[in-house]
């Protein structure tokens, strides 16, 4: 039986139980992804998978679509970069506040999003174990880890 | 470590697609943006968590467990849900806030 790796106080703030190898791992996806939407310029052609992160809001009307993407998608970018700089400043902590749990969760989620687009996870996924030949074999582990990691991260969020 | 969201395969990925395509649901146009309320959905995806859509409907609009569970069991099977509405502006923020948060939002005029 493992221990729970978050859990609420009763002061509101939540306790981390992760070990070393998990912060450093955290650590370096965060910094990949901050890499990543950073790499990303607002109008030219970007990795398939990044796009996930800017969705359409207009599907029917190009015209309110362009102008939300040009307003929205720097507002979007300096929030995913605060929360990921929330996630760095507080990787080494024991414990979390709600606020900060919130750009964990966020964050990590993000990571999914990138992850899991460039996989094309299918909503079956966490059944199926990848076979060792599978050259995404380590990505498709992360992304499970991250994805058992944010359930339990939005579990104490949740109470 | 290597580059996590590099391609370790060879292989060329399809595009993915970044907005979902309404078919079968023209919104007539006669009146101006302003009249006519807008509704805003959130669509199916397979990456978000059933517990993370809950979680995120509850913290944007204040939604009580059981109305937001009922949502996001309405995205996952029927493949979408109308999750608030209002006048654009207001629609527009619901949006953006639901893209802070990593949910496949889009709007447009009530039909």
């Amino acid at each position: 039986m493992f221990d729970r790796r978050f859990r609420a106080k009763r002061n509101g703030s939540i306790e981390i139980n992760i070990t070393d190898e998990e912060r450093q791992l955290i650590a370096d996806l965060v910094e990949q992804l901050r890499e990543l939407v950073l790499s990303t310029s607002p109008e030219g052609s970007v990795d398939a998978s990044i796009r996930r992160l800017y969705p359409t809001a207009y599907v029917d009307d190009p015209e309110h679509e362009h102008e939300y993407q040009r307003l929205m998608r720097d507002q979007l970018l300096e929030r995913r970069l605060g929360h990921l700089d929330v996630v760095e400043a507080t990787l080494q902590d024991r414990e979390l506040t709600p606020e900060t749990l919130t750009a964990w969760i966020t964050s990590i989620n993000d990571v999914r999003l990138v992850l899991g687009t460039h996989l094309d996870v299918s909503e079956d996924e966490e059944q199926t174990f990848a076979p060792s030949s599978d050259p995404d074999q380590q990505q498709r582990a992360i992304y499970q880890y991250l994805s058992h990691l944010l359930g339990e991260l939005v579990e104490v969020a949740s109470n | 470590m290597s580059h996590i969201f590099s391609d370790a395969s060879n292989e060329t990925r399809a595009e993915v697609e970044s907005s979902p395509v309404i078919t079968g649901e023209e919104v007539p146009d006669s009146l101006t943006d302003e009249d006519v309320p807008w509704v805003v959905l959130v669509w199916n995806d397979p990456i978000n968590l059933m517990s993370y859509v809950v979680f995120v409907l509850q913290k944007l609009f204040g939604y009580n467990s059981e109305k937001a569970t009922q949502l996001m069991l309405d995205v996952h099977e029927k493949g979408r849900a109308v999750v608030s509405n209002g006048t654009r502006e207001k629609a527009e923020l619901d949006v953006f806030r639901l893209h802070e948060y990593g949910l496949w939002a889009t709007m447009q005029k009530d039909s």
